[in-house]
């Protein structure tokens, strides 16, 4: 994932305000140096093994494969990492360039608070200065990430403009860069954005391929027939790709958030449904879920990290040449399908990440045993207990809240 | 007359120019008429007219609220250059398009182009649109006699500057200070410089704008720009007390 000028075929780009283009001058600078630097990334994989658990394991799912009788499915553990997801990849990557960069504030977006805790909790190892813009609707959706945020001593400013969402947030946080970029680095979540981001977060996620391509080689033989990934910005998605871009008879599959269905229009795919047009807007060029005028539209998916208007630029490439195939899952399908993972598996994927066990529970059963999917599992479900429960629309879970509801206002 | 040149001979009779700015179809049409007859009245010399987009990055939460507030109203870009083409009918001054690049990516460029020479519009300011990113813009703009004005900031380098200045037309926006729009800017020492480096860039008018908001502000303009751009403060004070407050405000200035 190499592109100098910073375009993936027609797409990507860096359409920035004049005021940060020395700001994205010194990033570029600092950030190839680093990616020539082989110490760095030696750097970069120790303090994952020591700080977050990599490599991650792949799990054989052996009842799962069982229950649909055919191809054997395995799932990289991206839950395993600390925070919880594959976010700490990125962020710990881009903490120790901002070190390098001599920056003592970083500031980030986030969407249901996982980039937001990840960046948080980067802050505090490296000692930066921390302020993450999260839109109001997400602030309230999502308080138990805000409280680990602020408990990780970052500042959460809520953003009330626009839809109050990811996409507002990200204008937020650009709005605080074009003021405060000396001292301050933009750490952007996913590989979306102005260039050089696309190009630095895949490259932080790579690892994540670099490990499956070696583990399913050792445990399953030789590589997958496929590899299912969800894609919202897609930045797990092209963390495990890249492990098996060389290889074309891996089939590398995108699953977007399909909402209420395709034809609702309630929706966020962006590259498997017709509703994404080409378009620029959050600094990079892409296929944007927008009307004809060119006005971005509201998305919908239960799971807010893939509620995002754009995809990666080097996602779209990819599709365009017809590399990555996607795919949606609907909301109540991801339900259905985190369920049969924790009842056949004892894994609690997110529901993020379930959108990716969806589509390959519908082809698992029509391949053969000896071949084998790997699933990435971008992130683990239990420590969205308001979303996942609420979700299920579980009746003894609503009763505590409502009793702890209770709990709190008589001790006011 | 090409705009810069436009600009110059206006200038010649004046301290200063005085462009202003305002959103489309916010609070409405009917009042954007108004104002902008107000302006006009009192002796504004350039008006940029901003496209709604519901993705201003770099605007600040006045023009935010002014682009969100027009977009749920209902406004649809037909509606912008069509009232834009009464406008240019109406008023002999220049008037500009100011707007972030997917609208015109959307509507194609070149087509946008060419519809905008057919309304009148002298020329745009895009600020998400580098130079680099820039060529078609750059071609049609030329191509339709358009002026792709170009932006300063100032954190840009000697050599930047004169490289924006030769993609650019019509004039230079000098960004005054960091940061978004809207809030206030001081003129100290570093603003000067910044100024002068503007000037030895560039032969076009220099326009500056971000925290203009006042005649103190204009004043202290005077002698080191040619146009002063007075942008969300007409929008506070339409929200305010209404568009008739506009003209005494405006004739206030100089």
């Amino acid at each position: 994932m190499k592109n100098l000028n910073g375009y993936y075929g027609q797409w990507g780009g860096a359409f920035i305000p004049e005021v940060l283009h020395e700001t994205f001058r010194q990033l570029k600078d600092f950030y190839d140096k680093a990616r020539q630097d082989p110490a760095f990334w030696q750097e970069y994989a120790d303090l994952m093994a020591t700080y977050s658990c990599r490599p991650t394991p792949l799990t054989a799912a052996d009842n799962l494969s069982r229950h649909f009788g055919g191809a054997r499915i395995f799932i990289k553990r991206e839950d395993l990492n600390h925070t919880g997801a594959h976010k700490a990849n990125n962020v710990m990557g881009q903490g120790l360039l901002v070190k390098r960069m001599g920056k003592g504030r970083v500031i980030a977006e986030t969407g249901a608070g996982q980039h937001g805790v990840a960046t948080a909790t980067m802050a505090a190892k490296f000692g930066f200065k921390c302020t993450i813009y999260m839109g109001e609707e997400d602030v309230m959706r999502q308080r138990p990430n805000v409280f680990w945020m602020e408990k990780l001593g970052a500042e959460v400013i809520p953003v009330t403009t626009g839809s109050k969402t990811l996409k507002d947030a990200i204008n937020a946080a650009f709005r605080d860069w074009v003021t405060n970029m000396d001292n301050t680095h933009y750490c952007l979540g996913t590989a979306c954005g102005p260039h050089p981001f696309p190009e630095m977060v895949a490259w932080f996620q790579s690892i994540i391929g670099l490990e499956a391509r070696e583990q399913i080689e050792r445990q399953f033989g030789k590589p997958p027939a496929r590899v299912y990934a969800c894609v919202g910005g897609g930045s797990n998605a092209l963390g495990i790709f890249q492990g098996f871009l060389d290889l074309p008879a891996v089939e590398l599959v995108g699953v977007e958030a399909g909402g209420e269905g395709l034809e609702s229009g309630r929706h966020a795919a962006r590259l498997a449904s017709r509703d994404g047009s080409p378009g620029v807007a959050q600094g990079y060029k892409t296929m944007f879920l927008q009307d004809d005028d060119g006005q971005m539209r509201t998305t919908h998916s239960v799971a807010a990290g893939l509620d995002y208007v754009g995809v990666s630029p080097i996602l779209t490439d990819l599709w365009e040449q017809g590399r990555v195939r996607f795919a949606s899952a609907t909301d109540s399908e991801v339900m259905a399908a985190l369920e049969l993972t924790m009842l056949n598996e004892g894994i609690i994927p997110a529901l993020e990440s379930s959108h990716a066990f969806v589509q390959a529970f519908k082809e698992a059963g029509d391949m053969s045993p000896d071949e084998a999917v790997i699933i990435n599992m971008s992130g683990r479900g239990d420590k969205d207990i308001f979303t996942i429960a609420n979700a299920f629309k579980d009746p003894s879970w609503q009763q505590f809240i409502i009793n702890k509801g209770k709990e709190y206002e008589a001790e006011r | 007359m090409k705009l810069s040149d436009e600009i110059a001979q206006a200038a010649a009779d004046k301290d200063i120019l005085l462009m202003t700015h305002i959103v489309l179809g916010y609070p409405s049409f009917e009042t954007n008429k108004e104002v902008i007859a107000q302006m006009v009245a009192n002796g504004v010399d350039l008006i940029e007219m901003q496209i709604p987009f519901s993705e201003p990055m770099a605007d600040g939460p006045v023009i935010i609220k002014a682009n969100q507030d027009s977009l749920l109203d209902g406004t649809r870009l037909n509606d912008c250059l069509n009232f834009a083409r009464q406008m240019t009918e109406t008023h002999a001054i220049p008037f500009l398009f100011m707007t972030y690049y997917n609208i015109l990516f959307k509507y194609g460029i070149e087509s946008f182009c060419r519809r905008a020479l057919e309304t009148g519009i002298r020329g745009f300011i895009v600020p998400d649109l580098p130079p680099e990113e820039g060529a078609d813009y750059l071609k049609y703009t030329r191509q339709y006699g358009l002026a792709p004005i170009q932006i300063f900031a100032p954190t840009s380098t000697p050599e930047r500057m004169r490289f924006l200045a030769e993609a650019g037309g019509g004039f230079i926006y000098c960004v005054a200070r960091r940061g978004v729009t809207g809030t206030q800017t001081t003129f100290d020492e570093e603003f000067n410089n910044y100024i002068a480096q503007c000037r030895a860039s560039t032969d076009m008018p220099l326009a500056v704008g971000f925290g203009i908001s006042n005649r103190d502000d204009v004043q202290s303009l005077v002698g080191k720009a040619d146009i002063a751009v007075i942008g969300s403060e007409t929008i506070r004070l339409v929200d305010r007390q209404g568009a008739a407050a506009v003209g005494p405000f405006i004739a206030g200035l100089r």
